[in-house]
């Protein structure tokens, strides 16, 4: 018995020893492949990089003179004269706002349902699907129905309407993000609740809503960070001022107009605002990002 | 009423997820203040029972069961129960860990305040007898505003079990509820069973069967949706009147 494992184990040994030494070349090649695609893959972030890094140094070389004490105190000037980009950078964040708070509350709503209450029926496909496409949609597209449903039927451009736009483009982030997360919360916990005998409501608002919260709250930042910079939806809804405005009835500044006006235009001194309005709002995005990610990182042990 | 003797009463139960058939015919009566315990191999039907006595299939599209449970009488299968009152009266525990992410004291409180309405004073007393039930209390006394994640599993396992026993059910269902946990914290959770016997009816599925030998009075041999042989622990164990359970208890099988 004992000799027979010893010679088993032995005869493979003999195996194993005669096979490395017929593998080596298939090991390698192995190396060689995966040489090769290390190489590609890191060549290839090298060159994305490349670019993020070279606008991120343009923004800094061309921003950073401009930045300084005016720019935050005076409104847009006309050409030649001094000025800042006070009632842009209140407009935007005016607008960036409101449009956050119309487009938040209906976009978790709606992931709790898709998530939590949407495993029967067609209701909850036919939502998904729906924003799925609203979610991919050119924000232009959001600005011109903005204008044909709102704007032109009040009769003026507006800082509300700019907010509802934004909002628009709010809410499929948010709904999509909140459906995901809420998914990743294990169904066992939403067990233990229901044993308890609580009923849907609180088990979604009190345990589910809340271990996904960190990811929630993710979702939320990430669609700030992603309308602070949009322009076309504004184009036709906010317009712009060039005086500073906190009407939100009326038309209002906003940082993507304004730089898109003044990086188009001959004026020199304008062209300087509009660097500094990117690099402001470059900023303020990435912050956004970097939060997002921290909040991301943290998850769900703090309660 | 019913007989005293019997806790609950399932009568003809048949489950079904989709098409499958996965209890056919189950026949049993579940002692009051006993411990009883299902044993079988995996997918025999063990935890899908378990689970219909607090209906707990309900959370799921297309399971329906057919049949009767009577508890205290009532059944509980009927279309005009309220669930959420039934689950108040039937606990549940179980495999992982499931604490709530909110601080232990409020764990604890979460299920009370459900259907109680507890003074400041009161509700720290309860919270302080289910810990205490739970054999919990010293190791947490101190850091009751801590989330419950920060205990270990098998301290997490014992908050659960606190959990349950806090709203006063007067069933508590175990669904193998030490598969999770080291041999010292699943020793922990037997004595706790042992003691916890006294106010409470048990049912617990287990995969261990020196455990169900161990903790219950009562065990049910289940295989393939069957209930196979049903009896007091000691006979199962040394006398089975089924080869099929004999073999299972042996190891010859499963």
């Amino acid at each position: 018995m004992a000799n027979s494992t010893l010679s088993e184990s032995l005869n493979v040994q003999d195996r194993s020893g005669s096979s490395s030494t017929m593998n080596t070349s298939i090991y390698r090649r192995r190396r060689l492949v995966n040489a090769f695609n290390m190489g590609a893959s890191t060549l290839t972030m090298a060159f994305g990089l490349f670019w993020l890094f070279w606008i991120l140094i343009t923004l800094l070389q061309h921003g950073l003179s401009g930045i300084n004490m005016q720019v935050f105190t005076q409104s847009t000037p006309p050409p030649g004269a001094q000025g800042g980009l006070a009632n842009a950078i209140y407009g935007s964040l005016a607008m960036t706002l409101f449009g956050t708070l119309i487009g938040t509350p209906i976009g978790i709503l709606a992931g709790i349902y898709l998530a939590e209450f949407g495993q029967r029926g067609w209701l909850a496909p036919a939502t998904r699907f729906i924003n799925d496409i609203l979610l991919s949609a050119p924000s232009i597209v959001i600005g011109l129905f903005v204008y044909e449903v709102y704007v032109v039927s009040v009769g003026h451009f507006s800082g509300w309407a700019g907010s509802l736009a934004l909002a628009l483009l709010v809410i499929p982030v948010v709904v999509r993000t909140t459906e995901n997360m809420l998914r990743l919360v294990p169904n066992t916990l939403r067990e233990a609740a229901a044993a308890l005998g609580a009923p849907q409501w609180k088990i979604t608002l009190y345990v589910t809503l809340r271990s996904a919260k960190a990811g929630v709250l993710t979702g939320i930042l990430l669609a700030i960070a992603r309308i602070s910079g949009e322009t076309a939806p504004l184009l036709f809804t906010a317009l712009n001022n060039q005086f500073f405005n906190s009407n939100m009835n009326q038309p209002m500044a906003n940082l993507p107009i304004v730089i898109f006006q003044f990086a188009m235009s001959p004026y020199e001194d304008w062209h300087t605002l509009a660097w500094t309005g990117a690099l402001l709002i470059t900023l303020s995005v990435l912050t956004l990002n970097i939060l997002a990610r921290w909040m991301g990182s943290q998850k769900t042990q703090s309660h | 009423m019913a007989d005293n003797n019997v806790k609950l009463q399932v009568k003809n139960l048949n489950f079904f997820y989709g098409n499958f058939h996965a209890l056919k015919n189950i026949n049993l009566d579940i002692a009051p203040r006993m411990v009883t315990a299902f044993i079988g191999p995996s997918g025999c039907g063990k935890s899908t029972l378990l689970r219909t006595f607090n209906r707990m299939y309900e959370l799921y599209p297309g399971l329906r069961s057919e049949g009767e449970i009577l508890l205290d009488g009532n059944n509980i299968l009927g279309r005009d129960v309220d669930i959420n009152l039934l689950r108040a009266k039937v606990g549940m525990v179980f495999q992982k860990p499931t604490p709530f992410p909110m601080s232990i004291y409020d764990n604890i409180t979460f299920g009370v305040k459900l259907y109680e309405k507890l003074a400041k004073t009161e509700m720290d007393d309860r919270v302080e007898w289910a810990l205490r039930k739970a054999a919990l209390w010293d190791e947490v006394k101190d850091k009751l505003k801590q989330s419950g994640n920060s205990l270990s599993g098998g301290q997490q396992q014992r908050l659960c079990i606190a959990r349950a026993v806090a709203s006063r059910p007067e069933v508590l269902l175990l669904d193998e509820p030490t598969s999770a946990l080291d041999p010292i914290s699943t020793a922990h959770i037997e004595e706790l069973i042992h003691e916890l016997k006294e106010d409470y009816t048990i049912a617990i599925v287990t995969h261990n069967m020196q455990q169900a030998a161990r903790v219950s009075d009562f065990t049910a041999y289940m295989y393939l949706g069957e209930l196979v042989e049903f009896g007091e622990t000691d006979n199962i164990f040394t006398a089975p009147k089924q080869k099929a359970t004999e073999d299972y208890i042996t190891g010859k099988f499963g």
